[in-house]
């Protein structure tokens, strides 16, 4: 009986230690997988930039994006000089496990409609963790192979995951024509959850052709 | 459990100390690096959609 007892809790004992390196293993394992991809994800883009602007002068024309490609490099000067993130194509897991994914289908960046960003807010480097700290008039810079636009924060709101009006052209009027370009970050609400969503808008302020 | 791998391991004490370990550490290397990078992507934690 005693040593029956003695296993029982040797082995409960064992599963908890076991499910604590599991969480740690979510919040701080999963960022080495996200930051070798970054790195590689990064350097391609930036020799892709240089590129561009060297080869073809006037006639710029859009790479070829496919799924799990790099889109653009994302900077947001309010959480940190140093904060840089090269967004993927797609919002699928696989994706997202690499930095933030651009959801398919949605403008691309500096077009008019809504060029929509979704990233992971405690795992998997936790790219969008801070969004929630962003204030109207902040800026979201987007770089590309043919330009750099700068975004400026209009709106911060929490939906349900239902509210997929978010990510329309004219965020919360999905049958409405757009007229402006926006930038739209979503991210998990509250963090170590998904009950919610947290979303934060931002309007085109500027736009700044590669020069040669 | 634990004690019966402890009489188990052969040696004095400072060398089934280090088997131990050293055990325990492999235990925890599979799970860090073979079954948590598996298991991740299935806990429908965190998932911006």
């Amino acid at each position: 009986m005693r040593a029956a007892i003695r296993f029982v809790s040797e082995l409960g004992i064992t599963a908890g230690v076991v499910l604590l390196m599991f969480c740690a293993y979510l919040l701080w394992g999963t960022g080495s997988y996200t930051e070798e991809h970054q790195r590689v994800l990064q350097r391609q883009f930036e020799q892709e930039i240089q590129r561009s602007v060297h080869e073809h002068k006037g006639k710029r024309t859009l790479g070829a994006i496919k799924l799990g490609g790099a889109v653009a490099l994302i900077r947001i000067p309010r959480l940190g000089a140093d904060y840089k993130y090269a967004v993927v194509e797609g919002v699928d897991a696989e994706h997202l496990r690499e930095g933030p994914g651009h959801y398919p289908g949605t403008a691309m960046p500096g077009e008019i409609g809504n060029f929509v960003v979704s990233g992971h807010r405690t795992t998997y480097l936790a790219p969008f963790n801070r969004i929630g700290e962003l204030n109207r008039g902040d800026e979201i810079v987007v770089d590309t192979r043919e330009a750099r636009y700068t975004y400026r924060v209009t709106e911060k709101e929490v939906v349900l995951p239902t509210r997929l009006d978010v990510v329309a052209p004219v965020p919360g009027h999905p049958a409405e024509r757009p007229t402006r370009a926006l930038i739209t970050l979503t991210t998990c609400n509250p963090k170590y959850s998904a009950a919610e969503r947290l979303i934060v808008h931002g309007l085109l302020a500027d736009r700044e052709k590669r020069r040669a | 459990m634990y004690g019966s791998l402890w009489r188990r391991l052969p040696g004095g004490v400072p060398v089934r100390l280090f088997l131990f370990l050293a055990l325990v550490g492999i235990a925890a290397g599979l799970l860090w690096y073979v079954v948590f990078p598996w298991l991740a992507p299935r806990v429908p934690i965190d998932q911006p959609w």
